[in-house]
């Protein structure tokens, strides 16, 4: 297409600001054609030292200072200079502005394609994703994590390092156990946090008396039933438990309970978002870097180089590979997207079948409502479709540890993709990857001991580090800490103690 | 609307704050590997960084997981042969094998490895040690030079030009050259108007309208700037004093020293010399060797040439006395000696030794560290060394027997000692 050649915005590797710029416009044209919603973007340049940085704090762009965060520096440090492994080629934060981190090493091509990957794919996850808006507060995260930073260096001045690191350390043990599942978390905000955090403190400390006050506050103490328990339901959430109840704890540790809690919410959603996440970014570099190219804007090259970029990212090695590492999040989320787009635009009778309400739907609401109303487990279990477990070739492996041999419980035919694709849902449910252990009771009258209960399931036990944990948790709680693991049928199995 | 920031130039470390408080952390371990290192390190190779390996389990982050056993249904891709119902053997390391499973995590490498910097790693090395009682800070050699201003000169280069104080003195100058003229010109204008147009003062005008013309020609030739004029900033090289010290290293390469001793003493005086280096940045090492008779040597020969012999240790202590007060006047120099011999020497010679010890070189000296390597049996030197330590107080002796007693004796030698 001749008349299409003078589009061209750059035709070497290099790239500069004004390119970027450039493109950054039509890409975010392209986007806005395609419906995507997003917040402003906000592209920082780094070089790869400042992506290794970036990498330790476990992306987030203003991290309390910890050891753990050197150690995983220390580790991308090593494997990157050994060459075990590439940087990954963007960082994104679920902020607003969202602020999206792109290498200097990188050549145009790949800019645009993190460009497109970042700044409109994820950008607009994030914005939409009923997780995220439940979640997270994109307008307040850089401030809090701006409070919580200068909250942790002030107690280390004031407490010591090693007291500091020491609750960090028991509180990142919990961090997985440290979120709200169901209820709707007050907006933070830097101000209200500090201006509140006095207050609380002082009301904290009057509301945990009552655990440990030797007075009888009630003539008829004796009456009340000895199966009260406390707390009266079982609390999922530790930390949350630990930041309200723990007797002797002081003020400035609950503050510092209550952050680590506060990160582990806001990355709360990307954990259970991960195939969705990845797979809508991925998805839209790839649709937005072909318009670019249909419309005459990129050249062969760039698409050639962009091609065998986007080719890796969704590689994924068979089950047998010396390479596999389980299913790779890239490959299954784009898939699952493209595939989505065809059942809407070329549906098959078996699609029809499967699919009713979507086979031959306009692609672009489908998508849109897939993306805000789903996450990895309840995405998989409504849209993996038969056609995709066949060119993936899924198949799944009963592993019973009372069978002395494993058995293939399914393979991708008609009587395998139900099993399939609920076992592949499965897989991701957060509830199913992580034990369920609850804060079941408080020995109020006694030694104020704790009692865990951890609910079996599928008969599979606790891993090595309990132990450790549990000490962890007994360091925060002050006094004793009892694990009880209860059978499915209802039955406890056994107690360990600290 | 896209925000567009280059963050390069902002401070690549970030992490550096993390990076402290790991090693912090691991202190203890990692001064293990460290000491370990220096161990088994050929003398060449000390000063680099090292690959610092940590037990995972002390690096270990536990959090709640699964562990292998129960029953779990995994799914994968790629199927080829495989067909539902089929009962495969289960294969070794098995959990499933999702990569998925937290559980898989934490095993399979039981070591953190990581590098550490040459200079973290001569941090390690080095902590809590101190050369002892650096009490004569001669703030007398001039190493360094600070540019400072100093005025103005009329000469140098361009760049160094003040303009304002040029043109102050340009103007000057034109006001004091044209103050001649000027008067002389202003009387003939006045006697100029005075004749107004007179026929009978013809010719009188036109001498003065000549004499004006004349002066006013003189006073536009004055130049605006000339190189009279011109400024320079002046700055000069003002010496910073700066602590400086001198380090002896005498070493018996006598026939009696051997492979492994030699190897020994060299490994005391590389840490030396770091430790040096490292702490003083002003500092002169003298080499000095010997067998019958003592040699200076630069280091390459001092650690590495061969030479063999009888032993005189007067001779290297009598080298050092001579290097002393030729080329180190002990006011202006804080000297330290360090000696490593297997305690062999001439029976007559250590009393000789002693004597001059006590007398001529311990008097200049600062600290003076004698280690015996491998003594068979404490000989006369020991002896007569242990004399001198009675006396003064500067001076030390350890021995040493194995090569992983070194580190421990340095730091003994120069730990901190409480004011």
């Amino acid at each position: 297409m001749s008349t299409t050649e003078n589009n061209i915005i750059s035709d070497t590797s290099d790239w500069s600001s004004e390119l970027i710029q450039r493109y950054d416009a039509e890409i975010s044209r392209i986007a806005a054609d395609y419906g995507l919603d997003t917040y402003p973007n906000q592209i920082e340049i780094i070089n790869s030292e400042q992506m290794m940085d970036a990498y330790s704090s476990v992306g987030m762009p203003l991290g309390y200072h910890h050891w753990s965060f050197g150690k995983q520096f220390l580790e991308t440090e090593q494997r990157y200079r050994r060459g075990q492994m590439g940087l990954a080629y963007e960082i994104v934060i679920n902020s607003n502005p969202c602020i999206s981190y792109l290498m200097e090493e990188n050549s145009m091509p790949m800019q645009a394609l993190v460009i497109a990957h970042a700044c409109y794919g994820h950008n607009s996850f994030f914005k939409n994703n009923y997780l995220f808006q439940t979640w997270t507060n994109a307008d307040a995260i850089i401030d809090y994590l701006l409070f919580a930073k200068k909250y942790v260096s002030d107690c280390e001045q004031q407490h010591g390092i090693e007291e500091v690191e020491a609750v960090l350390d028991s509180c990142h043990a919990l961090m997985n156990y440290g979120v709200d599942r169901y209820k709707h978390p007050p907006g933070l905000s830097a101000q209200e946090e500090s201006g509140r955090q006095k207050e609380r403190e002082e009301y904290l400390q009057t509301q945990v008396n009552h655990l440990w006050s030797t007075i009888p506050v009630k003539e008829n103490a004796d009456d009340i039933p000895e199966e009260i328990r406390f707390p009266t339901e079982p609390e999922e959430n530790l930390l949350y438990f630990i930041e309200k109840n723990a007797p002797l704890m002081e003020s400035w540790k609950r503050e510092l309970v209550r952050i680590v809690r506060k990160v582990a919410q806001y990355f709360y959603p990307q954990r259970q978002t991960q195939v969705m996440n990845e797979g809508w970014a991925t998805f839209w570099h790839y649709t937005i870097l072909n318009t670019l190219y249909d419309e005459g804007f990129v050249t062969d090259g760039f698409m050639i180089e962009f091609l065998q970029s986007h080719t890796n990212v969704i590689a994924q090695p068979a089950f047998d590979s010396p390479y596999y590492s389980g299913i790779n999040p890239y490959t299954l989320g784009f898939n699952m997207f493209k595939d989505l787009r065809r059942i809407c635009e070329k549906p098959t009778d078996e699609d029809k079948e499967w699919f009713p309400d979507i086979a031959g739907s306009d692609w672009r609401k489908t998508l849109d409502f897939a993306m805000r109303n789903f996450k990895d487990e309840s995405f998989i279990r409504q849209f993996l479709s038969p056609q995709l477990i066949r060119e993936l070739r899924l198949f799944s492996v009963l592993d019973d540890d009372e069978q002395d041999k494993l058995e293939i419980s399914a393979i991708h035919d008609d009587h395998g993709y139900r099993h399939i694709r609920a076992a592949l849902a499965k897989q991701y449910d957060l509830s199913m990857r992580e034990p369920n252990i609850q804060i079941y009771n408080v020995d109020l009258r006694g030694d104020r001991s704790l009692t865990l209960r951890h609910i079996l399931h599928a008969r599979r036990p606790l891993n090595r580090d309990t132990n450790e944990v549990i000490r962890h948790l007994s360091r925060l709680w002050g006094f004793p800490v009892h694990i009880e693991t209860i059978n499915e049928d209802g039955t406890e199995n056994m107690t360990e103690s600290i | 609307m896209t925000q567009i920031i280059d963050r390069r130039i902002n401070g690549k470390h970030k992490s550096a704050v993390n990076r402290q408080r790991f090693l912090r952390r691991f202190r203890q371990q990692i001064k293990k590997a460290v000491s370990d290192a220096i161990d088994s390190r050929s003398i060449t190779e000390v000063d680099h960084g090292e690959k610092i390996n940590i037990p995972s389990k002390d690096t270990h982050e536990p959090v709640f997981g699964h562990g292998p056993g129960g029953r779990r249904d995994a799914v994968h891709p790629g199927n080829k042969e495989f067909v539902s119902g089929d009962r495969i053997a289960r294969p070794p390391n098995s959990g499933g094998g999702g990569g998925s499973e937290a559980s898989d995590q934490g095993e399979g490498e039981d070591e953190f490895a990581f590098q550490l910097s040459r200079e973290e790693f001569l941090e390690f090395f080095f902590e809590d040690l101190e050369l002892p009682d650096l009490v004569k800070t001669q703030l007398t050699k001039v190493t360094n030079f600070k540019s400072v201003r100093a005025g103005y000169s009329t000469t140098g280069v361009p760049s160094n030009i003040d303009i304002v104080r040029s043109l102050t003195g340009a103007l000057a100058r034109r006001i004091a050259l044209r103050a001649p003229y000027s008067i002389e010109l202003k009387e003939a204008q006045t006697e100029l108007s005075t004749l107004q147009n007179k026929d009978e003062h013809i010719t009188r005008i036109k001498e003065l309208e000549e004499e004006i013309r004349r002066l006013e020609d003189k006073i536009a030739t004055i130049p605006f700037v000339d190189t009279f004029d011109l400024r320079y900033r002046n700055r000069i090289q003002k010496p910073t004093p700066s602590t400086q010290a001198v380090m002896f290293c005498l070493m018996d390469v006598s026939g009696s020293m051997d492979e492994l001793r030699k190897e020994m003493a060299k490994r005391f005086f590389i840490l030396l010399y770091l430790f040096l280096t490292k702490t003083y940045e002003n500092i002169q090492v003298v080499f000095i060797r010997h067998h019958t008779t003592a040699k200076e040597v630069n280091e390459e020969d001092f650690f590495y040439s061969r030479e063999t012999g009888g032993t005189v240790v007067s001779s290297a202590l009598e080298l050092m006395l001579k290097i002393i007060k030729e080329r180190f006047p002990s006011d202006d120099w804080n000297i330290y000696a360090a000696q490593a011999s297997d305690g062999d020497n001439w029976d007559g010679d250590s009393p000789n030794c002693r004597t001059l010890l006590n007398d001529s070189i311990m008097p200049l000296l600062q600290y003076f560290a004698y280690i015996e390597i491998m003594p068979h049996n404490h000989q006369s030197l020991w002896r007569h060394y242990e004399g001198v330590k009675v006396q003064n107080r500067n001076f030390d002796m350890q021995s040493i027997d194995s090569v992983n007693e070194i580190y421990p004796v340095f730091r003994q030698l120069f730990a901190r000692k409480p004011a």
